[in-house]
């Protein structure tokens, strides 16, 4: 036991070790390539870049956590900008409007935890069902029309500043902070890892195995809604085709940050790591006029390789 | 061998219960060329489907078909307008989709990683790659030849409804008669059992990709050679439809059971519901919305079935 333990702490570090020097390596390659790279300002680009993807790997950390997935991250997003878009344009105040939209992407994590703890259907199937429904909802609603002409204290939200520092990445640091808190130090956080390593002994400790999900995936729904109100506000418009594909991104953000994909061990900090590499180097094969194909090469490759590499370093620990 | 008849009865009903609502607030959607029209419409979802059924009987999924398809039609395209002879490009577009099959296949098995994070990746792998090679541009005028295939006839019925025919039936006969097919049915239920029993299991779950690859290869046939232009998005959302198709004509997506038959019914569900909308008036854009709620209440359905079968044997064999 206390072997394995110690195997176990050692590895967690190697894999970060690892990370840390994956970012460092992206750092130096990305500022050869484009001499605007490495600079304050751009920097604070990436972290507006990143907050988006961010809140919703925040969420999605704690749902891999658990051993589930939530592939409708993405359609969340797109829905509760229509949401947010079409209650505006039916005359309802912007602020209220945003707070619907962040409601409905709420509204939409519920319903995935109730059809996975209530039918007993794995989250990756009714997440791939619900991405479908979400982002059909999205494009019914609208009937595919933009929602444009928002007033500008909105947009504040997305293209403003504090000093230097984007609006948006501290809404990010905000609730980053209490995601780390919430994982770290409370019981619920345990109850988190807990359940990822062993439901059944989790279930026969006491835990409400059940309402803890439910609670998870409305918070990954909840963190979709916040993103997709961000990214309206940062593009000045409401899309139904917003936050395609984002499931991917954030996906790889946690598995890339060391968090297990069947659950049980990782973490934000660990997610935060991944996040950036992810951001910098799309950034920095933007910079460098590399067009989005090969980001999208390049991301999927990165997932697949860092799926590869847990399991392979994980391997020796089962037996 | 037990087969479940369940679904194929609840799927006939359903279908047959939408056809009563279509002639009541429809009239005209019941003419023959219509009929065959939907026909037409499905008969690339179908011999896809029969593939994607494969991979899920194995209890795997595979999300990446929609850029397979896309690449197939791609290269098929490339390839005829080069003047290559007709023959030579579909066994070019199935080689194509059988490749790409084998990387996800190799990558599932060697990896022991879930198909779907796996094919999640290379869905955005083969979509990048695809598009910096075509540069994004869309393929224009391609040689009446290579579209005289789906809009062909023979014996009075179009090509592609042949080709369906022909794939569902050698399909029925290979899941239900051979050992490759059973074995697909037997690692589906119990992989341990399967591997205990002699089946090569990584084998089977590899085939299967390759099968699927293949099959959409050989449905880019009759899906790119109906336009007159390839786009190089073609093909999104495509994988939809088809799990919509599989998992709605009653294949467990937990893998180990379902029927050809089952698949027919489902796609042919699929290929009416969305005809059915645009006779209704119901705007297209719902479309993908209905979808993801069919598989929704296919796989809800399964479920509660399957706890009630365990329910049931439990009473039994007098156990809990």
């Amino acid at each position: 036991m206390n072997a394995t333990r110690r195997y176990f702490r050692i590895r967690l570090s190697a894999a970060e070790i690892v990370l840390v020097a994956a970012l460092a390596l992206a750092i130096i390659v990305m500022s050869r390539l484009s001499p605007q790279f490495l600079t304050v300002n751009n920097f604070f680009e990436v972290t507006r870049f990143v907050t988006e993807i961010g809140l919703i790997s925040l969420g999605m950390s704690v749902v891999i956590l658990t051993g589930g997935i939530d592939l409708s991250v993405g359609s969340i997003v797109g829905l509760s900008a229509i949401v947010l878009g079409a209650s505006f344009h039916a005359g309802v105040n912007v602020w209220l409007a945003a707070l619907l939209g962040v409601l409905a992407g709420a509204l939409c994590g519920f319903v995935n935890g109730l059809i996975i703890t209530r039918a007993n259907i794995p989250p990756l199937i009714v997440t791939l069902a619900t991405l479908a429904i979400y982002r059909g909802l999205a494009l019914g609603i609208s009937q595919a029309r933009n929602y444009r002409d928002y007033p500008d204290v909105f947009y504040k939200l997305g293209q403003g500043y504090v000093g230097p520092v984007p609006v948006q990445f501290i809404v990010f640091v905000v609730f980053m902070l209490v995601f780390v808190l919430l994982l770290g130090r409370t019981v619920f956080g345990r109850a988190v890892y807990a359940l990822g390593n062993n439901e059944t002994a989790t279930r026969f400790s006491g835990i409400h195995v059940d309402r803890l999900k439910l609670i998870i995936y409305t918070l990954s729904g909840f963190l979709s809604g916040v993103a997709g109100i961000v990214l309206v506000s940062r593009l000045s418009t409401a899309k139904p085709d917003l936050g395609l594909g984002y499931e991917l991104d954030a996906i790889t953000a946690v598995v890339l940050g060391g968090t297990a994909i069947a659950g049980g061990s990782g973490g934000i900090w660990g997610t935060l790591l991944g996040l950036f590499i992810v951001g910098i180097v799309r950034n920095g094969l933007s910079l460098a006029f590399i067009k989005a194909d090969v980001q999208l090469v390049f991301i999927g490759l990165v997932l697949i390789a860092a799926v590869v590499f847990n399991q392979v370093t994980r391997r020796p620990a089962r037996r | 061998m037990y087969v479940d008849r369940g679904r194929q009865y609840s799927i006939a009903g359903f279908l047959a219960a939408l056809l009563v609502v279509l002639a009541l607030a429809a009239g005209n959607f019941f003419s023959l060329g219509n009929f065959s029209d939907i026909l037409v419409n499905i008969s690339f979802v179908t011999i896809a489907a029969v593939g994607m059924m494969a991979v899920i009987l194995t209890g795997q999924i595979d999300i990446s078909i929609g850029v397979t398809l896309s690449i197939c039609s791609t290269v098929a395209a490339i390839a005829s307008k080069a003047g290559v002879p007709i023959p030579l490009v579909a066994l070019i577009s199935v080689g194509t989709g059988a490749l790409l099959g084998l990387v996800n296949g190799l990558l599932v098995t060697r990896f022991k990683v879930h198909s779907i994070i796996v094919t999640l990746g290379t869905m955005s792998v083969f979509r990048g790659l695809l598009i910096y090679f075509t540069k994004g541009a869309w393929i224009y005028s391609l040689p009446q030849d290579f579209r005289s295939v789906g809009l062909g006839t023979f014996l009075g019925i179009q090509n592609p409804i042949w080709a369906m025919i022909i794939v569902l039936l050698v399909a029925a006969w290979l899941f239900s008669s051979t050992a490759w097919g059973r074995s697909l049915y037997a690692v589906g239920s119990n992989p341990e059992a399967a591997r205990l029993s002699g089946i090569r299991v990584p084998f089977v779950q590899a085939s299967v990709f390759v099968v699927l690859g293949a099959l959409v290869g050989l449905a880019t046939m009759f899906y790119a050679t109906r336009f007159s232009t390839i786009q190089s998005n073609t093909g999104q959302g495509f994988e939809f439809v088809v799990i919509t198709a599989v998992v709605v004509g009653g294949v467990n997506i937990f893998g180990g059971s379902g029927t050809v038959l089952g698949v027919a019914l489902g796609a042919l569900l699929v290929g009416i519901t969305g005809t059915a909308l645009t006779f209704l008036g119901i705007s297209a854009y719902w479309e993908q919305a209905i979808q993801g709620l069919f598989i929704l209440l296919a796989v809800a359905f399964d479920s509660v079935r399957l706890r009630r079968r365990r329910y049931v044997l439990q009473k039994v064999r007098g156990g809990v």
